[in-house]
């Protein structure tokens, strides 16, 4: 004998799931049971369900049917319920059959769920609420009329609960209404549809509508797959859409017509390419800054978001040339305010050298690097580029004179020397750089963090704090060499 | 002159906000006003309420509070040498607008952008007073979307962040030298610089104290910024190139992709013909590739025949028919990087592929089930069941794909 089950049109989804569970605790093939939200059509052999019996083993079933359930039930589909029993019986078995995709009574389930979805946001975008109540009262109050595709208003009342709490307002559709009084949400049936007022802002709203319309891209269709016809009556704005299509080939053309003719624009790059550089800066000191961040001499300024330029007192007698700015220097514009520049405060702690008596900066001024994804990767500057951002460290040597340099790593090394090759060997020692001035060579704190053995790094430590040290030592000596 | 009524100004200043490609409302903080004391929510999804005959979503009212300028650049509709119709929101009638809309759910909130007008700090100024008298006075939870400009004061900013979702600052074209030949008063390192300082302050935002505090937000869904396609002679790696710069160095949510469309009153320097949209679509699915599916950069270049995409064909596909070595692949077995590779196959759908492969062996129809497009997937996998055979070797495969040859006509 069939059991018969009729399910409320108000609370559905509990319902089905109560039922479902006394079903499968009965242990009733799918088969056995027939599901419906009507009582009318009732057959003669339809039995009314046994008094349920106490659920005590409440079957376990993965929370992904559950959700998938909750959502299934709103469906118009009359064979909904019979359907989702039907899943339920054989997932109690079979619990992966959730996660399968292609089995066709999950896909088709899925399907479902997912056009009870659509209709859900669709009634979240298209409801267009009336005032109905005095603009100026403390608490104003709303009303629409709206017509859904499936069952969905009582699942989506509480995105407007939560969304206009501080107003009254109801939704009236065709089955299930839902109204919102003094903050308290509650759901009627069958109402009639009511009139509303008219309301001013319904003709603000078209002219906007009509405004934002660009006519020189007409795409009806992306905007039907989105927005389907049938939901148009209810929808102020619909009503200017036929003669918006209309009338857009011909504005589009009347702004093609209007304009005059076009001349080359090819002219300032050419000119831009074949203006030359000077070979050294010969503006005033405190132009220099401004100067640099409008350097352009090589691709570099393109990609990096600003030249760092270098920092510390005009009267520094040590100055420490690293090689270009990394991506967080790229984005403060600080030299060595990032992991680097840690590491070298700690170095320059543990030599008793003082940072703000330092004049700190690179040998190339913007950040050379690749985007892997979402990081910049650092990538060493090539040797053009260090010859084009000589122009500037050249201009900071001649305005800072510092006693001594300390190229630190093998890129500032080619910028003061000329020569990037063997710096563990040259370390440590005084070389004579290309502007005639004492250069100390040593290691780049980066090199020091990129060295995975714990050990070695230490050495390298060791070796940067004696460097500078050494170097903070000579700039301290009053001859000049 | 007699002063316009609500009703026109709306119609100028929201005429004017059109070329703006962004109107998305997803990606901020969860939210609501279930406490009764304001007006709003947000869900982390976007809605769009309405769409427009031009296919594009209606989410924000995307108005400029004024469209006076004093900025010349070539290819805008409110450049200081154009003849349009100009007007002015003051800041109670922005509000009395966003609010009356939101109640009614015409929107989800508010994009606000502006011309120049006096000085880039005078003009951030008045924006932020209209955001904070929403937010504030209003107790507005909604959606907001400020336009940046890049040279205004930075507690100006530092405001704008705490007060919007979302913050953007357009680069508009594609090069440097672009910038400079279409719009002389931008610069192009200033921009970059406030997109950095943006970034810098997001990242101070969610940085918790040692005991535990977490800063207010600062723009919570992130930056944006929009290029324009085909107003200069740049090609389609070039902007690319550019984008992943930018999405790389400042963290951007998106980079919309604009066709520059004829506007009204138009400079002679700009290219009057109808918006180049098929390109800025494969744009965006190379965007798309690059963000999402592992592509590289020179993937894409290697099959982009002289710097720009095929516009017959999606670029995947396009890459896929240049590499047909590495087809059909086994969708029973193949690595999810590869299956990501396979023309027709989605994001989604590798995910149920991989998951439902693990219990059983896929079929033909099964891949199809679970929504793959097979038309263009079916000569590159093979499942039990399925096998290509000669299928992906045949020469003019292509032609299966691309859209029938066109007369052209004469007049």
């Amino acid at each position: 004998m069939t059991q018969r089950i009729v399910l409320p049109r108000l609370g559905t989804g509990t319902a089905w799931r109560d039922s479902a569970r006394v079903c499968l605790a009965m242990n009733l093939h799918p088969n056995d049971v027939r599901w419906s939200d009507t009582a009318e059509d009732s057959s003669l052999f339809d039995a009314a369900p046994d008094a349920p019996p106490a659920v005590h083993d409440q079957a376990k079933v993965p929370k992904a049917f559950v959700s998938l359930a909750q959502s299934v039930v709103w469906h118009t589909d009359a064979d909904r319920f019979d359907r989702l029993y039907a899943a339920l019986y054989r997932i109690r078995s079979t619990p992966t059959l959730i996660r399968d995709r292609a089995d066709p009574a999950i896909a088709q389930l899925r399907k479902m769920e997912k056009a009870v979805h659509r209709c859900q946001h669709k009634m979240k975008a298209f409801v267009r609420f009336r005032e109905i109540g005095d603009p100026t009262a403390p608490r104003r109050s709303f009303a629409a009329w709206f017509e859904p595709t499936h069952n969905t208003m009582e699942p989506t009342a509480d995105f407007f609960a939560k969304r206009f709490a501080d107003m009254d307002w109801r939704i009236v559709t065709p089955s299930v209404s839902a109204i919102f009084e003094g903050g308290k949400l509650c759901f009627a049936l069958d109402l009639p549809r009511p009139d509303f007022p008219e309301d001013a802002n319904e003709k603000l709203w078209t002219t906007y509508f009509c405004n934002i319309f660009n006519p020189a891209r007409l795409k009806v269709n992306a905007m039907t797959s989105e927005m389907p016809k049938k939901y148009w009556k209810n929808l102020p704005e619909a009503a200017s859409i036929p003669h918006l299509i209309a009338g857009a080939p011909a504005r589009a053309r009347a702004m093609a017509d209007a304009a005059p003719t076009l001349p080359p624009v090819r002219t300032a790059r050419v000119q831009r390419a074949a203006a030359d550089f000077d070979t050294a800066w010969k503006g005033p000191g405190d132009a220099l800054g401004a100067a640099l961040s409008a350097c352009t001499r090589c691709p570099l300024h393109a990609t990096a978001t600003q030249a760092v330029a270098g920092c510390g007192p005009d009267t520094a007698r040590l100055m420490i040339v690293g090689e270009q700015p990394g991506d967080q220097e790229d984005l403060t514009g600080q030299p060595f305010s990032g992991p680097a520049g840690k590491v070298l405060d700690g170095a320059f702690a543990q030599a008793g050298v003082d940072r703000e008596g330092v004049y700190l900066t690179n040998a190339v001024k913007h950040f050379k690097h690749i985007v892997r994804g979402k990081r910049r990767i650092h990538q060493s500057p090539d040797r053009t580029e260090i010859e084009h951002c000589r122009f500037w460290l050249d201009a900071e040597i001649r305005r800072i004179q510092p006693k001594i340099i300390v190229a630190m790593g093998a890129t500032a090394a080619m910028a003061l020397t000329g020569d990037r090759r063997d710096i563990l060997k040259r370390r440590g020692h005084l070389e004579t750089g290309l502007c005639g001035r004492p250069v100390m060579i040593t290691v780049h704190p980066s090199h020091i963090l990129r060295t995975p053995d714990k050990a070695k790094q230490n050495e390298l430590r060791e070796m940067l704090v004696g460097d500078l040290s050494g170097a903070h030592a000579i700039s301290l000596t009053e001859t000049a060499m | 002159m007699a002063s316009k009524s609500l009703q026109q100004k709306l119609a100028v200043l929201s005429d004017a906000a059109k070329y703006d490609a962004s109107c998305a409302s997803s990606g901020s903080n969860k939210r609501d006003s279930r406490d009764g004391k304001g007006l709003g929510s947000n869900t982390g999804a976007g809605i769009c309420h309405s769409y427009a005959p031009d296919g594009r979503c209606i989410s924000l009212l995307k108005i400029l509070m004024t469209n006076f300028c004093i900025y010349d650049c070539v290819y805008c509709v409110n450049r200081v040498s154009s003849n349009v119709e100009r007007a002015r929101f003051s800041v109670d009638e922005v509000v009395k607008l966003t609010i009356d809309f939101y109640r009614r759910n015409y929107i989800e909130g508010l994009f606000l952008s502006s011309g120049i007008i006096r000085s880039p700090d005078k003009t951030m100024e008045d924006m932020v007073r209209i955001v904070r008298k929403l937010r504030h006075e209003e107790n507005f939870r909604g959606y907001i979307h400020l336009k940046t400009i890049p040279d205004a004061a930075p507690e100006l900013i530092e405001e704008a962040g705490r007060l919007a979702d979302r913050l953007s600052i357009n680069v508009e074209l594609p090069t440097d030298a672009a910038v400079e030949a279409f719009a002389p008063e931008k610069n192009p390192s200033q921009i970059r610089k406030a997109m950095a300082d943006v970034k810098l302050r997001r990242r101070v935002s969610k940085d918790k104290s040692h005991t535990g505090r977490r800063p207010a937000p600062f723009a919570p869904a992130g930056q944006s910024t929009q290029v324009i396609i085909g107003a200069d002679a740049a090609n389609d790696l070039t902007i690319l190139k550019q984008s992943t710069r930018l999405y790389g160095s400042y963290d951007l949510k998106r980079v919309y992709y604009s066709a520059f469309s004829p506007i009204p009153d138009a400079s002679s320097r700009l290219p009057l013909i109808s918006p180049p949209l098929q390109r800025e679509h494969r744009l965006y699915q190379a965007d798309w590739l690059l963000r999402f599916y592992d592509f590289q950069l020179h993937e894409i270049a290697d099959a982009a025949l002289g710097g720009n995409l095929d516009l017959d064909i999606d670029p995947k596909l396009a890459w896929a028919l240049a590499h047909r070595d590495l087809f059909p692949v086994d969708v029973n077995t193949a690595p999810r990087d590869v299956l990501l590779r396979v023309p027709g196959f989605g994001v989604k759908t590798v995910n149920r592929i991989l998951t439902t492969r693990r219990h059983r062996t896929l079929r033909y129809e099964d891949i199809n089930r679970m929504g793959a497009s097979m038309k263009k997937a079916r000569a590159f996998v093979s499942a039990l069941g399925w096998s290509p055979h000669g299928l992906s070797d045949t020469a003019d495969l292509r032609a299966t794909f691309a859209p029938p040859p066109e007369q052209l006509t004469l007049f």
